[in-house]
């Protein structure tokens, strides 16, 4: 089985602050993690290679120093590692780096599925996962939180709901994206960390990909952050007491003032 | 204080960093109520490769050194004392076998060590054998292609939930110290049970049994080295794994410091931190610098060891019963700065006293320690 796995390194921190003036996340200081949602991915990656053969690849788009994040993916078992890395890739939103993605898995042509985190821990858009499957128009199942059945190029998985879950079988090649109650990451083996540290990264640029320059970066970005601010705290609201018939109409009627004006 | 750790201890000790506090951390007072032994958790540091760290490539381990071992121990001791002894005593009983063992039985038993499928202990203690390990009762008489043991061994740590065990016995009395032999034995080799479980004051999640041997048979494969080297045997292991002992004791002394500071910080009286208060700074320095001291200590013994230095039996003693006297020491004064939250079992302080007093004990008492420590000098001022 020929599995890939899209990874990305963000800052670790619960407590993000914000630069009010670029709109864009201080980094300085803060060390930098696997996307915790990508490390279900990585850990599912490696089981299905466990239990299937083959070999898992992971792949992220970052700056050199996202090389770590690839290392550590290694040591958990993923088998080679690719970085996306160039300056051209700057600024991308969602829409442009999961093109991006893209073009790095047309290039490694042949896998049977991809899998990604539900969700970056610093952008919380969900929006790459589903981004990949478009641009290269597979067949993609979001919140997976159980592989049941992997058999003739299909995937019974199970969806996770608000409430419940849904069984859906998704042929293959497909996309995946998981949330955590799929599988308990495991932690890395000394030999892993080992065959890690040694481990050689392949780079690819906008070049390697053949990408179009229109697609990528700041300029295929059709979505841009203006702001980034912390809303002000919900005021009070009102409080209507007495009988409910009476209460009820009032509401209605402000209501009504409200939404027809 | 930086030891000028190479990249790989470096990776080890973070490894085992990091499976203490994911992995041990958030359940040893569990354990420390049950008294269970912790298979999940021995489990998890199997995968991680580290039962091997010791154990040579060619029997599926990692080829490393005593320093390595002592890193993880220490580490893991941070987290728990009781869960880390688990993982010690059986490089204890693994020891022997690297040591003195012949190709087969090194073949036959260290690739499950080196793997954590199955855990170690080493037995020479008895009821009447403590101190005076040359007064052990349990003998081995040779009946064709077996030696058959009969007697008892107490106060084995890892007993009953190992599957390898390295056994003192007296083979031939009339030979004193001359006259005892180490051999291999397998849980569930006929005549091998074990008696009743402790119930201990401290390190709880380990398991103390006692071993008892009813005409059990072991084949004479499993003697290791030649009959008369147990003692041999025994001195080489205890060499070895006493650096092991002393960084569990480091371990537990660090955590409590830890603790201790952190609580420090966090606790209001008067209006302010009491980490501001001079009194407490002041047994907070102290305590620091002991561990830090017994730490170079426990470093430097065990590159001794790793450096193929025969004469390590003074540095060993000096290491293990500095280390054991300090955690002590330190973990009841980090339980004096939690004031009366730390007499309470709600609060972890209070098990770090209990898991650092048998650190004074187990190994060689500290009694004993000085014993080697002073004699040694004596010996070598008479040079």
């Amino acid at each position: 089985m020929q599995i890939i796995v899209c990874i990305k390194q963000v800052p670790e921190t619960t407590q993000v602050k914000i630069n009010p003036e670029t709109n864009t996340l201080i980094r300085e200081g803060v060390e930098s993690i696997i996307n915790p949602f990508d490390m279900y991915a990585i850990e599912e990656a490696v089981r299905l290679k466990e239990k299937f053969g083959g070999k898992a690849t992971v792949i992220t788009m970052g700056p050199p120093q996202a090389e770590a994040a690839l290392k550590e993916a290694i040591s958990m078992g993923i088998d080679e590692a690719i970085l996306l890395s160039d300056r051209a890739f700057a600024g991308s939103d969602t829409w442009a780096t999961s093109y991006t993605l893209s073009c790095a898995i047309k290039k490694i042509s042949k896998f049977d599925v991809i899998l990604c985190g539900k969700q970056a821990s610093d952008g919380d858009t969900a929006q790459v996962g589903p981004g990949i499957a478009a641009h290269l128009n597979l067949p993609q199942v979001t919140y997976v939180k159980k592989i049941e059945e992997v058999k003739d190029a299909k995937m019974r998985v199970e969806r996770l709901m608000e409430e419940g879950f849904e069984i859906i079988e998704i042929p293959l090649p497909g996309l995946l994206t998981v949330v955590k109650e799929i599988n308990e990451p495991r932690i890395p083996s000394l030999k892993g960390m080992m065959r890690a540290k040694q481990a050689k990264i392949t780079t690819w640029t906008a070049n390697d990909l053949q990408a179009n320059p229109d697609y990528i970066g700041l300029k295929g970005s059709p979505t841009q952050v203006v702001k980034i601010f912390t809303p002000p705290p919900r005021q009070g609201g009102q409080i209507f007491h007495g009988d409910t018939q009476e209460t009820v109409e009032k509401v209605a009627g402000l209501l009504k003032d409200v939404i027809i004006g | 204080m930086d030891y000028l750790l190479t990249e790989e201890q470096k990776m080890i000790r973070d490894l085992a960093h990091k499976i203490a506090e994911e992995k041990i951390r958030p359940v040893a007072a569990k354990y420390d109520q049950s008294e269970e032994y912790p298979w999940d958790v021995i489990k998890v540091i199997a995968a991680s490769d580290l039962f091997g760290l010791f154990i040579p490539e060619e029997y599926g381990g990692l080829g490393t050194n005593v320093l390595n071992l002592c890193l993880a121990t220490e580490e893991f001791s941070r987290a728990c004392g009781g869960i880390a002894v688990c993982y010690a005593a059986s490089a204890l009983g693994t020891f022997p076998i690297v040591l003195f063992g012949n190709d087969a039985q090194k073949k036959k038993y260290l690739p499950d060590l080196a793997k954590g499928k199955k855990v170690a202990a080493f037995a020479i203690t008895e009821p009447e054998a403590g101190s005076d390990a040359s007064a052990i009762k349990t003998v081995g008489k040779k009946e064709g292609k077996h030696y058959v043991l009969n007697g008892l061994k107490h106060f084995i740590t890892n007993g009953g939930d190992a599957e390898t065990y390295v056994v003192i016995a007296m083979t031939d009395k009339t030979k004193g110290a001359r006259g005892a032999s180490a051999f291999i034995l397998e849980k569930g080799m006929p005549g091998f049970t074990f008696g009743k479980k402790e119930e201990k004051f401290g390190i709880r999640a380990s398991s103390t049994r006692e071993l008892v041997f009813t005409d059990c048979k072991v084949p004479e494969e499993n003697l290791l080295a030649r009959e008369g080297m147990g003692f041999i045997v025994t001195m080489k292991t205890l060499d070895m794994s006493r650096p092991g002992v002393a960084a569990q004791a480091l371990g537990i002394a660090q955590g409590a410091l830890e603790l201790a500071v952190k609580y420090a910080k966090e606790r209001q009286q008067f209006g302010k931190s009491i980490s501001t208060f001079q009194g407490i700074q002041w047994m907070l320095a102290d305590m620091a610098t002991e561990v830090e001291a017994a730490r170079a200590l426990v470093y430097a013994t065990a590159r001794m060891v790793d450096a193929g230095i025969k004469d390590v039996a003074k540095a060993s003693a000096m290491a293990k019963m500095y280390a054991s006297d300090v955690a002590m020491k330190v973990a009841v004064d980090a339980l004096q700065i939690f004031g009366g939250y730390g007499y309470m079992r709600d609060y972890p302080i209070e098990k770090y006293v209990r898991d650092a007093k048998i650190t004074q004990i187990y190994e060689g008492t500290n009694q004993i320690q000085r014993n080697i420590i002073a004699l040694q000098l004596i010996k070598e001022m008479a040079r």
